[in-house]
C-alpha cells in the first residue's frame, strides 16, 4: 500500500537486469509460438466442434490404411502414420542435439545435427505428399469425400476439408521450419555464430522446429487415433 | 554475451531418456489405437480409451515443452508469461465441444431430416466422383462391407 507514494518517477522499466534471463529474440520467438499455438488449437478445437455436432464420423482405420509401394486392398491402419511420427520425433531429438552442439561451441557437431533435422523434415514432408497424392487418387479432396461414415451412413465433406487444411497448414509450417533450417545451417558454414561467438541463433530454429512436432503429436492423435 | 554456460540445462543423458519416453508413450498410444478399432461404437470402453490416448498426449506434449524446448528449466516467470495464457484452453475447448454436442442433440430432437440422414447406409461412393473410373475397387469394397450388417 505504501508502495504507492514512491511512484511519482516514470511507471517504465529502466533497463539493467533482464527479468526472465533470456534474450528477447529467444523471448519473441516463445510468445510467436504461443499465439501459433492458438491458432492451431482454433483450428483443432472447429475440428471438434463440427465433429461433435455430427451423427457419425468416418473410421481413420478405413481412411488411412496405406503406405507406399502397397498392393491396392492392403488393410494397414495406423502404420504409415506411426512411421511420419517417428521421423518428426527424431529430427526433433537431432535438432536438441544440434543446440546442444551449439552451447559447446561445436561447429561440426551443429552441422551434422542440423542436416539429419533437415534430413529428417525432408522425409516427413515427402511422406505427406505421398499421403495427400494417394487420398486426391482415392477421390478425397478439399469438398469432396468419398469415405463413408463409421456406422456405413452417408458422411459429409468436414472430414477431408478439416483434415486437409488441418495438416496443409502443419505441413506448411514443417516447409518453413525446413527452409529456417537451410538457413541455419548455410550460416554456420559461413562461419556466421563462430564470428558472433554463440550459437543463439540456432536455439530460436530449434524451439520453432520442436513446435512442429508438437503440433503433430495433437494432429495425429486428433485426426488419426480418435 | 556469455550466455550461453548458464543456459545448459540438460545434458545428453537428459536427452535420451526424453527421446525414450516420447518413444514408449508413442507405442503405447499406437497400442491403444490398434486395441481400440475392436472395440464397439460409441461404448465406454472406446471413450476411455480415446481419454487415455489424449491423457498420453498431453504428457508428449509435456515433456517436448518441457524438456527439448527446455522451458522447465526457465525462470518460473517466464513460464507463467507463457503457462497461463495457455489456460484459456480449458475454456476453448470446454465450451466448443459442449457447443456442438448440443447442437447435435437439438437437431436430433427438432430436425428429422437430420436424424433420418443418421439411419440411411450408403450402399456406394456418392455419383459425384464416379467420372474417376479407377476409384471404383476401393469404393465398391467398402459398399460390401456395408450391406454386411444391414440383415
Amino acid at each position: 500500500m505504501s508502495s504507492t507514494t514512491t511512484a511519482t518517477a516514470s511507471k517504465m522499466w529502466g533497463g539493467g537486469k533482464s527479468p526472465f534471463n533470456v534474450e528477447y529474440g529467444k523471448l519473441m520467438m516463445w510468445y510467436f509460438l504461443m499465439s501459433d499455438a492458438f491458432t492451431f488449437g482454433a483450428f483443432l478445437i472447429s475440428y471438434g466442434t463440427i465433429r461433435f455436432s455430427t451423427n457419425g464420423w468416418p473410421d481413420p482405420n478405413e481412411v488411412f490404411r496405406s503406405y507406399p509401394f502397397a498392393s491396392e486392398g492392403v488393410h494397414a491402419p495406423l502404420v504409415f502414420v506411426s512411421i511420419m511420427t517417428f521421423i518428426l520425433i527424431i529430427s526433433s531429438v537431432t535438432m536438441v542435439l544440434a543446440v546442444k552442439a551449439g552451447h559447446e561451441m561445436d561447429k561440426k557437431g551443429v552441422v551434422r545435427n542440423l542436416i539429419l533435422t533437415i534430413l529428417g523434415g525432408l522425409a516427413f514432408l515427402s511422406c505427406q505428399a505421398w499421403e495427400w497424392n494417394h487420398l486426391f487418387h482415392e477421390g478425397a479432396w478439399w469438398g469432396r469425400n468419398p469415405f463413408i461414415n463409421h456406422d456405413g451412413t452417408a458422411s459429409s465433406t468436414n472430414f477431408t476439408n478439416f483434415f486437409f487444411t488441418i495438416t496443409g497448414f502443419h505441413g506448411f509450417h514443417v516447409f518453413s521450419g525446413v527452409i529456417i533450417n537451410i538457413v541455419m545451417l548455410t550460416m554456420t558454414l559461413m562461419d556466421k555464430f563462430e564470428k558472433r561467438g554463440h550459437y543463439l541463433m540456432i536455439e530460436k530454429a530449434g524451439l520453432y522446429w520442436h513446435f512442429v512436432d508438437l503440433v503433430w503429436v495433437f494432429v495425429f492423435t486428433c485426426f488419426y487415433l480418435i | 554475451m556469455a550466455h550461453s554456460e548458464e543456459h545448459s540445462g540438460g545434458g545428453t543423458k537428459e536427452i535420451l531418456r526424453v527421446t525414450l519416453i516420447l518413444t514408449v508413450l508413442t507405442i503405447i498410444e499406437l497400442a491403444l489405437g490398434f486395441w481400440m478399432m475392436g472395440m464397439p461404437l460409441e461404448s465406454t470402453s472406446r471413450l476411455a480409451t480415446k481419454i487415455t490416448i489424449i491423457v498420453l498426449m498431453l504428457a508428449k506434449a509435456f515433456y517436448i515443452v518441457g524438456y527439448f524446448m527446455h522451458l522447465k528449466h526457465e525462470i518460473r516467470n517466464m513460464i507463467m508469461t507463457i503457462v497461463v495464457p495457455l489456460a484459456l484452453f480449458i475454456w476453448f475447448i470446454t465450451a466448443f465441444l459442449y457447443d456442438g454436442n448440443s447442437f447435435r442433440h437439438l437437431r436430433n430432437t427438432y430436425d428429422p431430416h437430420f436424424k433420418e440422414q443418421a439411419t440411411i447406409k450408403v450402399e456406394k461412393k456418392e455419383g459425384e466422383h464416379a467420372a474417376e473410373g479407377k476409384e471404383a475397387r476401393p469404393a465398391e469394397e467398402k459398399g460390401a462391407a456395408v450391406e454386411q450388417p444391414k440383415h
